[in-house]
């Protein structure tokens, strides 16, 4: 009875992963195989037979645009047919946005004489790269503590010893991915559906707060040996700037479920990278002799200066 | 209760100099740092600061004998939230130039230490004229930490003050990068630490 139950939870799960997952993708025309970027200002589509040569090369046949904008279509400069007639290139004369996902309209396609339809298909970036980047992007190459100054108030409060740095750090990415999901789900909706979108601020920090209360409850209850760890930091959760700044940017961006969670993590990941980074020095701080003027916070502000000069560094990097 | 003996003035001078803000409490850190590139937008956001401060106060030294204590610290976020709501809407409807340039630290406001705790410390326990004039020093004291970094950032920086050209060109063109705001708060602290050193041996030399 109760194995039947479990397995009825499992699947109800996976749906809804499969649901969340798959919603950014979208189903192809059956000639098509494949659609890629190539370059910064190619774009690869690959057939599922060849395709004729008369019609191939006709650059009216091709309609591109972004996916937001269906009303500014991209030039194109040229087409390219490969050999074996199955892949075609469209080159640009300017470089392509690939943040964007465009959309590709295909004439009457024409596969040895026998007409194939209408095709229109999306290009985008592989999904789990994207998502990556999000994460990446959020924890490093935009550190909201280093590029963004948020959460400095707790960022220098906290920095002082290693083992605080990271209770810190691991009590701030769980409240993170809690209110922010919580947050995500109350913006699309409730706040959207019902224009209420001018209550944003007052909607989102009470939602924090409720989520620290709620982290708060549960850890005392299931493990008093935790709570004992990382209790004293959440009260600083909420005093923290980052904690209300990732919902206004999933607001503002209209991200989905995945990509949320993947902003709130790389956020939480990304403060507990600065905070260990930051005590590391500290502590060696302690030590050293520093100007009398300049002992306490002048020094920890110098230093996280010039890790702000270091994670510079990291700008307009992309890894997928 | 512990109500304060200071006169208004006294009040008010309090929040500008000897706990200033930025400087003497290190409360509010991140717009000191993120956006104090010019002198125009050390006003915009201190200007928003100061009605928030100043209104969440007076709402809750005006209302501070209905709140439960145990939930006042919600109470006190969601008041501010609501102010903080208002000024957000006013800035983007009059001021949207400037309104896009802050960007999300408008409605990070919010978030600031500040506010929260001059509520818990002060307004939640004095009376209403006292707690108006806590608030509008304690506003000031953060316009003029956020002035004084934008002269300095900008004067350096890009050779200007409120736009206008002063030096003719550009002496150091690193005050300006987004970076430089770390380095310009903690030289400001160092200098504040070097003042109070320097009154300690005057002090001691005279008695």
């Amino acid at each position: 009875m109760a194995k039947r139950q479990t397995q009825r939870v499992l699947m109800g799960c996976v749906l809804l992963l499969e649901i969340l997952f798959l919603t950014g993708c979208q189903s192809e025309h059956r000639f098509v195989l494949r659609t890629a970027f190539k370059g910064t200002d190619q774009i690869v589509i690959t057939f599922a037979g060849p395709v004729d040569e008369t019609w191939a090369k006709q650059l009216d046949h091709y309609t591109v645009y972004e996916k937001p904008d269906p009303d500014i279509l991209l030039s194109l400069a040229g087409v390219a047919l490969s050999k074996d007639r199955t892949t075609v290139t469209l080159a640009f004369r300017e470089p392509l946005n690939e943040d964007q996902a465009h959309i590709v309209a295909i004439k009457g396609i024409m596969s040895e004489g026998k007409p194939q339809g209408t095709a229109l298909v999306t290009v985008k970036k592989s999904y789990i790269g994207y998502i990556l980047t999000i994460l990446l992007g959020a924890m490093i190459i935009k550190n909201f503590v280093f590029t963004k100054y948020l959460g400095l108030c707790v960022f220098f409060g906290t920095s002082q010893k290693k083992s605080t740095a990271v209770g810190m750090g691991v009590t701030f990415t769980i409240v993170m991915v809690a209110s922010a999901m919580m947050s995500w789900f109350m913006y699309q909706f409730v706040l959207k559906p019902f224009r209420l979108d001018f209550l944003q601020i007052v909607v989102f920090i009470g939602l924090v707060s409720l989520s620290v209360q709620a982290v708060d409850t549960i850890l005392r209850k299931l493990n008093p040996m935790l709570f004992k760890a990382f209790g004293v930091y959440l009260v600083l959760v909420i005093a923290n700037c980052i904690i209300l700044a990732v919902p206004l940017l999933l607001a503002n961006n209209e991200y989905n479920a995945a990509e949320s969670l993947m902003l709130a993590l790389g956020a939480g990941l990304g403060f507990l990278v600065a905070l260990f980074l930051m005590s590391s020095v500290r502590e060696r701080l302690e030590v050293a002799n520093v100007p009398v003027t300049y002992r306490g916070l002048p020094i920890a502000f110098i230093t996280a200066g010039l890790f702000a000069l270091a994670f510079m560094g990291f700008s307009g990097m992309s890894l997928f | 209760m512990a109500r304060t003996k200071k006169t208004n003035p006294q009040l008010f001078f309090n929040g500008l100099l000897a706990e200033n803000p930025i400087f003497r409490l290190a409360l509010s850190m991140c717009p000191a740092v993120g956006i104090s590139t010019s002198v125009m937008n050390g006003i915009m956001l201190g200007v928003a600061v100061l009605f928030v401060q100043v209104c969440s106060s007076c709402t809750i030294s005006a209302i501070k004998s209905f709140i439960h204590p145990r939930i006042r610290i919600p109470t006190y976020t969601l008041t501010i939230a609501t102010w903080v709501t208002v000024i957000d809407l006013v800035l983007a409807a009059y001021l949207p130039a400037a309104y896009k340039e802050m960007g999300i630290f408008v409605k990070l406001i919010v978030a600031f230490a500040i506010i929260t705790m001059r509520l818990e410390m002060f307004a939640a326990k004095n009376p209403l004229v006292p707690s108006f004039w806590d608030g509008l020093g304690m506003g000031f004291g953060f316009l003029f930490g956020m002035v004084t970094l934008g002269a300095i950032r900008e004067i350096l920086g890009s050779g200007t003050f409120l736009g206008f050209s002063v030096v003719g060109e550009k002496p150091l063109l690193f005050f300006i990068l987004p970076a430089a705001g770390f380095f310009t708060v903690g030289f400001m602290m160092a200098i504040f630490n070097y003042t109070d050193l320097l009154f300690k041996k005057l002090r001691e030399k005279k008695g």
